[in-house]
């Protein structure tokens, strides 16, 4: 008995152990890792922080998209109330077109330009991400995007 | 008409699965034996009723059918054959009856070839599957009808989203869902052992082949998934710790945890309730990736199905099917009997010390994906969880538990001793350590780190043979004695070994490619050359090509090294003008040290075009990896000693108790069924 007593205590401190540990790495990294989702209204207010992770989504804006010569991709990213400029080197995903909604990762620099170390866009175009739509609807500004076939049958 | 018998037949599978999940559960407790074989008749007759159900609606995309509101949002006249099949789980109503279907197969596969299971059990097990039937055919045909008509039909359907036009996609959706619903099985047989209240070896025996069938085939769903985004969305990774992506891997974790308790309950009939906990998690967590991908509720790169009350309707059923099993398991598990206790140091306590960590790190991730909505349901705002919180905590946690495999796998059962496990391994130690000192010395660009993480799965490789090699006696004995043990060892010997050197080949190609991977982003104009690597690359030629439903910019790429010919390296940017997506076709050139992967982007003002050029060393390694770890699963599964359905030869073990530790030679006493049909 003494034997199984003594079983469950190492099982049990083992247990303990390993908890304690990844707890305590989880919350050094959620300090350090996550990103917070701002909208290009919350930059032009000017209280972000730079070289901090973020992400930020909205529309790509009409005729902002520059492409210079070493591959480098500039554009303009508008909740409708502000914009920002987004910077990427990259190729960029198959659905990023003007008008789109896309979410850029990355961080601001010193002259409020935000350096996106990348650029997502939903797979499917009848979908905005949820955050750009959020940040839409904050900004008073929301139209449906694509026509489902609620609208239709209805 | 084809399409109502398709809806009837589903409505009817409905019912026998009311009729599957109550009758005989009454059977068992009343011991009616009419009652309990009614699990068996309509668990094979709601089989075939789904059949029919999928098979109507597979007609109905085959044929185009868009009178079907379901057939025309996602399909399309003009689209290849096959795809206009796998369309059919394309979409959230198709997929859902897709899994409706597995989730048939599963019951009908317990019930033909679970013929050796006592009855009672294989009532309830079977009544246990028959309820999560009916949960999810009444959240199909409540909220996600399939068949629903559109009247007048199109004449022309809206197509199906081009990314998921691909080979590797059609067959990743199956495969996950074969693994996700496999798990169905061992959550059922486990919540008929509560019920019963007893969980012995012979049932881990009966449980093991299910777990495993689901483990492999959830481990050849999660790999095919990631290749699959690894040559189509052409961002040069494998995995990206997106939600979906974590969804399915938190049950692969779980199952795996669970392959490695189920073999302490068979071998010593210890750590009975942790492997039933562990059983009950790993199916909540293929419910709760479903309630994940269907909800929409996080942010992802694929979930494609927003919807709140298909959202609200998973979430109900997730309530009441986790909470009803944790509330039976808090009752009945105190009642189980204590099993055999072992040394802290000792094959019971290495495979206990995979499984806290192995439940640890499902716990981060789980943590890691729910946080963002955590985070903004109590209002501290938007924010997203990236790899850089898993690389800093599932990462820590993985090193120990890889570290301990070979060492574990050489314990002796009930008492080892670490030392003595070790001096064992002392080739795999010498191959290690080489392979360290190779890898910082030869490599430009390896890092300490890099050696670190080439050792590691060197001695998981190494590690592995040498315990083959320990089972055999190879270097220690004759040969002929060597090739007589090697005879007369049971397959899950091999399939350990196989498995675990699988794992240390993936890790290599994990490594290589997110550490030693070379990029190169820059705009080319067609004729010109540049150089990554070793390698020399021409834009040959680029121009328009036309394909069946697509157009696309086609770049060929001729590469050389040192004025060699490697390949002509083709990469395309198609545009899908049904439904108006372009999609990204990255030009592949694998190897067995590295693939060249070529991505084509816009073109810029000057008539260049952006590209993105890639090395990726070894990164084959890591698919072979997945696919021998996989095999190794199969090796085991074929295991005589562990197929339920095999053959009973030595019926005079009828009525006798199931030896902890089965001898290799009497075959077919799958823990000995008679003992519990006749108790």
């Amino acid at each position: 008995m003494r034997f199984r007593k003594r079983q469950r205590l190492v099982v049990i401190g083992l247990a303990t152990l390993l908890l304690g540990g990844a707890a305590a790495l989880i919350l050094v990294a959620l300090e350090d890792t996550i990103a917070f989702f701002i909208s290009p209204s919350e930059v032009a207010a000017g209280e972000l922080e730079p070289g901090r992770n973020f992400r930020v989504g909205g529309l790509v804006v009409d005729g902002s998209i520059e492409r210079l010569e070493d591959g480098t991709v500039r554009f303009a990213l508008t909740d409708t109330a502000h914009d920002v400029t987004v910077v990427y080197k990259g190729i960029l995903p198959d659905l990023f077109r003007e008008g789109q909604g896309i979410v850029a990762q990355g961080t601001l620099d010193n002259g409020m330009v935000f350096q996106a170390s990348e650029i997502l866009a939903k797979h499917d175009e009848n979908y905005m991400p949820k955050e750009v739509a959020d940040a839409l609807k904050q900004a008073g500004y929301w139209q449906h995007a694509g026509e489902g076939y609620e609208g239709e049958t209805e | 008409m084809i399409v109502e018998l398709g809806h009837f037949a589903l409505v009817v599978a409905l019912g026998l699965a009311i009729v599957q999940g109550t009758l005989p559960l009454f059977g068992a407790q009343r011991n009616d034996l009419t009652l309990m074989r009614l699990g068996n008749t309509t668990a094979l007759a709601q089989f075939g009723c789904i059949t029919i159900s999928f098979a109507a609606l597979t007609w109905a995309y085959v044929t185009s059918d868009f009178s079907v509101i379901n057939v025309y949002q996602n399909s399309h006249d003009a689209k290849p054959m096959i795809y206009k099949i796998s369309g059919v789980w394309g979409n959230h109503e198709g997929s859902l009856v897709l899994w409706v279907w597995i989730l048939a197969i599963c019951g009908a596969a317990v019930a033909w070839w679970g013929r050796n299971l006592p009855l009672p059990f294989k009532a309830r097990a079977l009544a246990i599957q028959g309820l999560i039937g009916v949960a999810f055919l009444l959240f199909l045909l409540l909220t996600s009808n399939p068949f629903e008509r559109l009247d007048p039909a199109p004449l022309e359907g809206r197509g199906l989203n081009p990314i998921l036009q691909d080979p590797g996609l059609a067959f990743h959706p199956p495969m996950l869902y074969l693994g996700y619903v496999g798990l169905s099985v061992t959550f059922a047989f486990a919540m008929a052992a509560l019920i019963e209240g007893r969980v012995d070896a012979s049932w881990a025996r009966w449980v093991r082949p299910w777990t495993l069938a689901a483990w492999v085939a959830l481990t050849a769903g999660i790999a095919l998934g990631s290749w699959w985004a690894y040559y189509e969305l052409g961002w040069g990774g494998w995995w990206f710790w997106d939600p979906v992506e974590n969804a399915s891997f938190m049950p692969w974790l779980a199952a795996t945890a669970l392959l490695h308790s189920a073999i302490v309950v068979e071998k010593r009939d210890t750590l009975k309730a942790w492997t039933i906990l562990l059983a009950i998690v790993a199916f909540s967590l293929s419910l709760l990736g479903t309630f994940l991908v269907r909800s929409g509720v996080l942010t992802s790169v694929h979930a494609f199905a927003v919807d709140p009350d298909r959202g609200t309707f998973i979430l109900y059923m997730l309530i009441l099917s986790i909470g009803g099993a944790l509330a039976l398991f808090a009752w009945r598990a105190p009642m189980m009997q204590p099993g055999g206790a072992f040394a802290p140091v000792s094959r019971e306590g290495g495979l206990l010390l995979n499984n806290l960590l192995l439940a640890t790190a499902t716990a981060t991730v789980l943590l890691g994906t729910l946080y963002p909505l955590a985070h903004e349901v109590l209002g501290g705002g938007k924010i997203s969880v990236g790899p850089p919180f898993y690389n800093a905590t599932f990462v820590p946690l993985m090193l120990p538990l890889l570290i301990a495999v070979p060492i574990g796998a050489m314990l002796a059962w009930k008492r080892g001793s670490v030392l003595s496990a070790v001096g064992r391994l002392k080739i795999a130690m010498a191959a290690t350590l080489a392979t360290a000192i190779l890898t910082y010395t030869l490599l430009d660009a390896a890092t300490l780190g890099a050696a670190f993480g080439f050792a590691l799965a060197a001695w998981l490789v190494f590690g592995a043979l040498d315990d083959l090699r320990a089972k055999t006696g190879l270097l220690q004995m004759p040969l002929p004695r060597v090739w007589q043990r090697l005879k007369g060892l049971p397959a899950s010997a091999f399939a350990v070994s196989i498995a675990h050197s699988g794992l240390g080949i993936m890790i290599v190609g994990m490594i290589s490619t997110s550490v030693l991977q070379t990029e190169r982003i820059l705009a080319m104009q067609p004729g010109e050359t540049t150089r990554i690597g070793s390698y020399d690359v021409h834009l040959a030629s680029i121009g328009d090509v036309e394909g069946p439903n697509w157009m696309a910019v086609r770049a060929v790429f001729e590469t050389s090294q040192n004025g060699r010919h490697v390949a002509d390296i083709v990469s395309e940017k198609r545009f899908y003008p049904v439904e108006g997506q372009s999609t990204t076709q990255v030009g592949l050139h694998t190897s067995f040290w590295r693939d060249l992967y070529f991505v084509l982007g816009d073109q810029t003002p000057d008539g260049a075009w952006a590209v993105r050029l890639y090395i990726n060393p070894m990164a084959a390694w890591l698919w072979w990896g997945v696919g021998i770890m996989s095999f190794g699963g199969l090796v085991s599964l074929f295991d005589r000693r562990l197929r339920v359905g095999a053959p009973t030869t030595a019926t005079a073990h009828r009525g006798g108790k199931a030896e902890p530790e089965a001898p290799v030679a009497a075959p077919g006493t799958p823990g000995a069924p008679g003992a519990k049909a006749g108790a």
